[in-house]
């Protein structure tokens, strides 16, 4: 099951030059991009981790790709996102966040339902790949 | 999105060279450059040069005649107060307008930007520098610092591989331009085979002549709305005449510190002297007795600091 997380993520995966673009777009709006990546793919997993520090000086996307790769270098087997932190006041949260990288094999998610007290139903979903432990949930 | 098959560009069947020329701006750069630094031929004509080869090189592209990005990468050579920085800047304006980097803005970095100072921290910060870098120009200033062959654990050496490696992989990226003084540049290179085959223009920057300078002194206090005295120019043309026979001559730059020296002699002696108001052609003249002061005159710092030794003695 395709993971669909964040902008873009129905589109075909992106090449670099989609991602310079989106990133270059991210950067003349005056937005930090920084690069994250992770293993739980769960849509409440809010906080990925950080791949080197937020871009706030770098004028031009190349640097963004540069980044990604580097990271796919290390973490090719994992998520890796691409996301642009809008830092004016007001504002002050992410406003771009796009998946650039992801497992070959996605299994996706379980339904578990929980009985509750008078016969209530609590669902939630579970992701098959974090049965296993970190590091080890993708090929 | 990327070029697919399913779009072709019309390649153009012929193209208008001086029109290429007109439109990308490259005219306005070089006629800037003509304008703004005195002397310099050899420079000016080289870079002409370059900016032609670049010209056609994209018109071939157009035409499908050429895929490859030519490699770029220069070294500017020459003595300290020629005008590299300024025309690195001019440079980098240049490959902007002509669409070799995409914004064109130029990063000044030395060895202490570059080279870390313990185990692991070399990398991440050359890699910074270069991501700051990119979609310009990287100016490396006094290059051959980064190279210290008498100390074989030199961090240096870190920072040379993971420049070598982004000048070869990211050639469309960024334009990485190695400065310094010819000699140390040249043994620089010789100790680095790598940098001497990614470069592909060596620009030597010749000194100025005592003309030059004199004109160039002009220039920079016009530029602060100040003028010479018929016979504070003479003074100056002498000054410039000795100042280079004495040691840490730096062409312009000794000139604008000359001038500094002298705009504060000037502002000391119409405190001491002026008796009344003063009007605007006394607070931007720059007189004689300004530039006689100096110690240049009576032969330098080497003078200056034996008389020093004498009286401590």
């Amino acid at each position: 099951m395709r993971l669909t997380q964040g902008t873009f993520s129905f589109l075909p995966d992106f090449t670099d030059e989609d991602i310079r673009l989106q990133a270059q777009y991210a950067i003349d709006k005056g937005w930090a991009v920084s690069v994250e990546w992770t293993d739980d793919p769960h849509p409440r997993n809010t906080y990925w981790e950080m791949w080197g520090h937020p871009m706030f000086d770098n004028p031009d996307a190349a640097a963004v790709v540069y980044e990604v790769n580097e990271c796919r270098k290390e973490h090719g087997g994992k998520y890796i996102r691409v996301i642009a932190f809008d830092a004016s006041p007001g504002w002050e949260s992410i406003r771009m966040s796009f998946i650039v990288n992801r497992p070959k094999e996605e299994p996706g998610f379980r339904l578990v339902r929980q009985e509750g007290e008078g016969r209530t139903v609590r669902y939630t979903i579970q992701s098959y790949s974090a049965d296993r432990p970190e590091g080890a949930r993708y090929a | 999105m990327t070029e697919t098959a399913d779009d072709p560009a019309p390649r153009p069947e012929t193209v208008d060279l001086a029109r290429a020329f007109e439109d990308s701006g490259t005219g306005d750069v070089l006629r800037e450059l003509d304008e703004e630094m005195i002397g310099l031929a050899p420079v000016k004509s080289r870079i002409r040069e370059t900016a032609a080869l670049l010209l056609v090189d994209q018109a071939r592209r157009q035409m499908g005649l050429a895929t490859e990005m030519p490699t770029l990468h220069m070294s500017f050579t020459g003595n300290p107060g020629t005008g590299k920085t300024t025309v690195a800047l001019k440079m980098a304006s240049l490959l902007h307008r002509l669409g070799y980097v995409r914004k064109g803005h130029l990063v000044t970095v030395t060895r202490d930007d570059l080279v870390g100072q313990y185990i692991g921290h070399t990398a991440p910060k050359t890699k910074e520098v270069l991501k700051k870098a990119m979609g310009g120009v990287l100016f490396i200033d006094e290059a051959y610092y980064l190279y210290r062959p008498e100390n074989e654990r030199d961090y240096g050496q870190e920072a040379i591989e993971i420049l070598l490696q982004v000048m070869e992989n990211n050639r469309d990226d960024l334009v990485v331009i190695l400065a310094g003084y010819a000699d140390r540049m040249d043994r620089f290179f010789e100790s680095n085979p790598g940098f001497r085959s990614r470069i592909a223009h060596h620009i030597e920057f010749p000194d100025y002549s005592d003309d030059e300078l004199l004109r160039i002194s002009e220039i920079m206090l016009g530029e602060q709305n100040y003028a010479f005295a018929p016979e504070a120019r003479a003074a100056m043309a002498e000054y410039i005449a000795h100042r280079r026979h004495q040691p840490h001559f730096a062409n312009a730059r000794s000139i604008r510190n000359a001038l500094d020296r002298a705009r504060l002699r000037q502002a000391n002696r119409l405190f001491s002297e002026a008796r009344g108001p003063l009007g605007a052609e006394e607070l931007s003249t720059i007189t004689e007795t300004d530039l006689r002061a100096s110690r240049v005159f009576r032969g330098g710092l080497a003078t200056d600091r034996a008389r020093m030794a004498q009286a401590a003695e």
